[in-house]
């Protein structure tokens, strides 16, 4: 590539293009999820019966799941704090932090997944199910590729490089957050 | 010629340098670039194989309509499931694999640097990656024409159940593959799109105000931001479409508690935005190459900007005119029956804006100001025949008749192909710093265009007088074999093949002036934008030194200049004095 | 001057005729629509498409006035804004001598001349919203009371037409069921039950200008009215799979006696209940 990648660099939007570029992410993610939830909201109105469906799953495993990836985007917070402050090592520290809380948040996941499928709950037993484990599982996918990125740039804000990526990570982490937010009362609360 | 009848006293000297010549690798050079002008000439190459193919199976499958069940020259005999895979791949590609990547991704691409000032996208590498994405898509796409039991053929609306089990469509991996393809397309433009909407809002030449930046980036950033909103719960259902295929779940399946009729909701959901995805880009081209050749102002900047946005919001609330008959609560119908014809206002401002701009111009007939031309001419059709569709009662009789067909043929044929061609021979001496041919374009332009009327203005009547889409041969229809009828059909695929014929004028054209057409200078047509600016072709980075906007991009024929131009960067009399005001 | 730096709209000079030329064509244009509304309600404009396909249904009529009362209101537009567009591309063309003109309007000049336009095409959409609404309630909403009620059942790829028998009553011993032929009486109100075994298809009647979606696991119920005794197409009009060019069917409209033979045939070939098809 020629040298002079000077555009790049500007911000005629007057914010930053890496914080842009999230956002925009986001933008684009937040249609999808709602193309799950939508049409499940909309049967879930139409098919009372899957009431019982939802009663099966596990509201105590959903709440600490829940509890969980709202101290990791805390830490992810922090972290940003921390970035902000300069502190590399400070902030690494608590990325891995968040990165550890969302792989925990898989582990359960895994584990509710495997109990589920041992009642013989597949996708395939249902639509209700069907939907579950559609929209949980591409949310746990989201969480996975976090987990990995929030380690990714751990490891750079240790050597105190591209501190400004730990509060980029930081949004896309708090946006998991939230979806999760809403797959827990629609999936779990509601009856 | 046409294009130079005006001298350019005070010819502002290109910016760019050409020491950015050092030799890579072939592979790095045309494969592996992360430079956005050759990651658009891979989206063009691509579509324009794509359009090839599209056009094939339309030349096939129009000759078989017309003349039934006998061997189909350079094809052979069509079978029904031949036929219905046909057309399902023919509208997929013409819409995923030829307007999306000509409109959208090649131009954006090209276009949206240049045209802000900048010396690339903002992530490069997410660029590259988007076209290898894209390029995988097309491949399994082909792939899955060969696969055992062959392509789809479920139409490119893809509606369950049919869509849902092999035991309906019986092409058991052709479904699953052509979904994943048009998935994956959609994960490498979301890649693109994003890219396009920050390069635009952030890498803006010092300067450039938002009312500074062209309508063609301006029209392909909305674009990109309506893909980006309505495609994500496609997106979803393409998901729980494979589901169903493959893992034998029961999403759209009406015998335990699915709903084939979602589908059709997320779909079109999508699917008329989409519309507009491609028409905007087109828009765009347009006002570019109107003020240039008509050496005019182009009128209502505001105008064409806020209806086109318009456009963009109201598109979203009227996707359910594809489906007033398809068994939704008719009360429903009324409420997008209003919205769609509604939506003819802001296009209706779009179309006088451009034909205002003519008023008082002075309009030089070269080539790509005739494919702009025409494309207005030729879109009034298939947007006045599209409120025959949005309104309710009369699409009772219409939905699924080659009325539809020609309404959107009539829409899709002049963004598609007339607005490529605009754009590529517009920006063919930017793009590979030679000119086409004048001659050689005329001719193909004109064949092109009337062929293509002739195809399509016999199938509104065949489509009034019953006719209905995806039927492999009408001789199952004693009513629908009359002479009259067989005759329209006939003309329409007979100009179907002249039309495919005259491609390769263009083809011809096109890479014969890649390499020996009359060298074009920085800028050949005396136009006002950035990406004239600079050498053509411009050299990787594009400036030498960042150009500086002063002023709005259609400043043609002002009174108080000799020339009849007046570049975005040419700094005011007195320059030194003004120092430019950084964009907010 | 040169300093100053020109908004992308900024105020031109000579733009008065333009806005006076628009104003003048646009009231003209008023007065066209109207009288060419005017003249559609007192022609009997359904004509024109009977010409090119019968329109034989107690609704066919409206549908092609709704057609032809749009064709007239977009048609209008459609020539005017051609007209003008020709017009223009002539009347400007670059020739040695001429020289365009510097001309762009100012936001409340721009509205002077684009909302004459505007308010038009809002007018006009409005009315073909009224009319189009009309129109579809009067077939899809509701219905009159039926004379005879038959179920239609589609499937890959082929027709079950179920009729009531001399009875006139479905799901009865008596009745009729047919594969890809349906028998219906001329001058009476039919209902159908729509159903399908396995994908969408859709029972589409051209000369009735009728047309629905048929959607497994549901029963969707419509209406029609034949006006005129014969035999017609029946198409299949939504994808089905390879058979879907290959499932058309065959209406017979029938005259009362025609119909009365149709009844009494179909009652003796029908011994077991649900009756046998009869080709
Ligand atoms: C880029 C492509 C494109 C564009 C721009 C449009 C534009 C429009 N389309 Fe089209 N449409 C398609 C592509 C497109 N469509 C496709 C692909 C399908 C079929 C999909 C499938 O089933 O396979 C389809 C199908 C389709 C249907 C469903 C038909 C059916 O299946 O039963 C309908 C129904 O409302 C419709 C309506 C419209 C309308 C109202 C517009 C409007 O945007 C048009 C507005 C423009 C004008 C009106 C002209 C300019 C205005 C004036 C000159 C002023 C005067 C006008 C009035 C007074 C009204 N379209
Ligand atoms: C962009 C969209 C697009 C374009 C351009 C076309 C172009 C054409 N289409 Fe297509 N068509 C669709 C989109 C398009 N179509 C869609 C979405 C469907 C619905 C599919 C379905 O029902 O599921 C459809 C369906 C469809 C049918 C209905 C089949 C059926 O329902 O039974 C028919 C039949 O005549 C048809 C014919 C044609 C013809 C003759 C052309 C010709 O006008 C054009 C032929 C093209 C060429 C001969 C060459 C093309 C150009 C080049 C090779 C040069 C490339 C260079 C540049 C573009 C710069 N098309
Ligand atoms: Cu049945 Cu098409
Ligand atoms: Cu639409």
């Amino acid at each position: 590539m020629s040298g002079q990648i000077i555009a790049t660099g500007r911000s005629a939007a007057g914010m930053p293009t890496g914080k842009l570029a999230v956002w925009m992410v986001i933008a684009s993610e937040i249609p999808i999820f709602g193309g799950f939830l939508a049409p499940y909201l909309m049967h879930r109105v139409g098919h009372p019966d899957w009431g019982q469906m939802a009663a099966s799953l596990n509201v105590w495993i959903g709440t600490f799941n829940t509890a969980l990836l709202v101290t990791s985007s805390l830490f992810a917070m922090l972290a940003h704090a921390a970035a902000e402050r300069g502190n590399g090592p400070l902030a690494a520290a608590r990325l891995r932090l968040a990165a550890y809380g969302g792989l925990i948040f898989l582990c359960i996941k895994a584990y509710e997944w495997y109990t589920k499928i041992s009642h013989g709950h597949v996708p395939q037993s249902g639509t209700f199910y069907g939907y579950y484990f559609s929209a949980t599982g591409l949310h746990g996918i989201h969480i996975l590729a976090g987990v990995a990125i929030l380690l990714a740039i751990a490891s750079q804000a240790e050597k105190g490089k591209h501190l400004g990526r730990v509060e980029l990570i930081g949004i896309y982490w708090h946006f998991v957050d939230v979806v999760w937010f809403f797959l827990f009362h629609i999936f779990y609360i509601i009856r | 010629m046409a294009s130079h009848s005006i001298p350019a006293p005070g010819h502002s000297e290109p910016l760019g340098h050409h020491d950015a010549h050092h030799e890579e690798h072939w592979f790095l050079k045309y494969c592996w670039s992360v430079d956005h002008k050759m990651i658009a000439k891979q989206y063009m190459i691509t579509g324009l194989f794509m359009a090839i193919i599209g056009g094939f199976f339309a030349y096939v499958f129009r000759w078989q309509l017309a003349f039934p069940n006998e061997p189909v020259p350079l094809f052979g005999v069509v079978t029904p499931a031949s036929y219905n895979m046909m057309i399902t791949q023919h509208g997929t590609i013409m819409i995923f694999y030829v307007a999306m990547p000509l409109l959208l991704a090649a131009f954006g691409n090209y276009l949206i640097p240049l045209m802000v000032g900048a010396d690339d996208m903002v992530f490069p590498r997410l660029n590259r990656a988007s076209y290898q994405v894209f390029l995988i898509s097309c491949i399994i796409l082909i792939w899955s024409f060969f696969v055992p039991g062959g392509g789809f053929g479920g139409a490119w609306t893809s509606y369950p159940p049919l869509s849902a089990s092999a035991s309906y469509n019986l092409t058991p991996s052709g479904s699953t593959l052509w979904l994943l393809a048009v998935a994956l397309e959609f994960v490498a433009f979301l890649m693109g799109g994003i890219n396009f909407i920050v390069t635009a809002m952030n890498a803006r030449a010092p300067g450039m105000k938002f009312e500074d930046v062209p309508m063609a980036v301006w029209m392909i950033v909305i674009a990109s931001i309506m893909f980006m909103m309505s495609v994500g719960p496609l997106f979803a259902g393409s998901v729980l479409l494979l589901m169903d295929q493959n893992f034998g779940t029961h999403f759209f399946d009406p015998r335990t508690g699915g709903d084939p009729v979602l589908w059709q909701h997320l779909f079109w959901f999508f699917g008329h935005p989409e519309v507009y995805v491609v028409l905007l880009p087109a828009l765009g081209f347009m006002a570019e190459i109107l003020p240039v050749f008509s050496r005019k102002k182009l009128f209502g900047y505001r105008t064409l900007l806020y209806s086109s946005i318009g456009t963009a919001c109201l598109s979203f609330f009227v996707w359910a005119h594809h489906q007033f008959i398809a068994g939704i609560d008719p009360r429903m119908a009324n409420v997008f029956a209003a919205t769609t014809v509604l939506i003819s206002i802001p296009i209706a401002e779009m179309m006088f804006v451009f034909i205002a701009t003519l008023y008082g111009s002075a309009i030089q007939f070269t080539v790509p100001m005739l494919w702009a031309l025409s494309f207005l001419a030729e879109f009034l059709v298939g947007g006045v025949t599209g409120i025959f569709l949005g309104a309710s009662g009369a699409d009772i009789h219409f939905h699924d008749t080659y009325f539809v067909l020609a309404h959107f043929h009539y829409t899709f044929f002049p963004i598609a192909i007339i607005g490529s061609f605009a754009g590529l021979t517009y920006w063919f001496p930017k793009m590979f710093g030679r000119h086409l041919n004048e001659f050689w374009g005329k001719v193909h332009f004109w064949i092109t265009v009337i062929s293509f009327n002739f195809i399509w203005m016999p199938l509104f009547f065949t489509g009034i007088m019953g006719d209905h889409r995806r039927i492999y041969s009408f001789t199952n229809f004693p009513d629908l074999m009359t002479p009259d009828r067989v005759l329209l059909r006939e003309i329409s695929s007979v100009a179907t093949a002249i039309m495919g014929l005259a491609q390769l004028i263009f083809f011809a054209n096109f890479f014969y002036s890649m390499y020996r057409g009359r060298k074009a200078e920085a800028n050949p047509y005396n136009a006002n934008t950035l990406e004239w600016q600079c050498p053509s072709p411009p050299p990787h980075g594009n400036f030498a030194e960042m150009p500086t906007v002063y002023r709005a991009p259609y400043e043609y024929s002002h009174p108080d200049r000799e020339t009849d131009f007046w570049p975005q960067h040419e700094p005011p009399a007195g320059a030194g004095a003004l120092k430019p005001e950084g964009a907010h | 001057m040169a300093e100053h730096r020109p908004s992308p709209d900024s105020e031109g000079s000579g733009w008065q005729p333009l806005a006076r030329s628009v104003f003048f064509t646009t009231t003209l244009g008023a007065i066209i629509v109207v009288s060419v509304v005017l003249f559609y309600i007192f022609s009997g404009g359904e004509d024109y498409i009977a010409r090119l396909i019968p329109a034989l249904s107690s609704y066919a009529g409206d549908i092609d006035h709704l057609i032809l009362l749009i064709a007239a209101l977009v048609g209008f537009w459609f020539f005017a804004a051609l007209f003008a567009f020709f017009v223009l591309l002539f009347k400007y063309r670059a020739r040695p001598g001429h020289k365009a003109s510097y001309l762009a309007t100012h936001e409340h000049q721009l509205e002077t001349w684009i909302a004459w336009p505007h308010w038009l095409v809002i007018a006009c959409d409005l009315v073909i919203i009224v009319v189009a609404v009309k129109v579809w309630h009067m077939v899809k909403q509701v219905a009159p009371p039926p004379d005879t009620t038959v179920r239609i059942i589609a499937q890959q790829w082929s027709w079950t037409f179920r009729h009531p028998g001399p009875d006139n009553k479905l799901d009865t011993a008596d009745d009729i069921v047919t594969i890809d032929r349906l028998h219906v009486p001329v001058n009476k109100v039919v209902h159908f039950q729509l159903r399908s075994k396995d994908v969408l298809h859709d029972f589409a009647v051209p000369v009735f200008r009728l047309k629905q979606d048929a959607v497994p696991g549901r029963t969707i119920t419509g209406w029609f009215k034949p006006t005129r005794a014969g035999a017609w197409d029946i198409q299949c009009a939504e994808i089905c799979g390879i058979g879907h060019g290959l499932m058309p069917a065959r209406l017979f409209v029938e005259t009362p006696e025609q119909h009365a033979a149709f009844l009494d045939a179909g009652a003796k070939s029908a011994q077991l209940p649900g009756g046998q098809p009869i080709y």
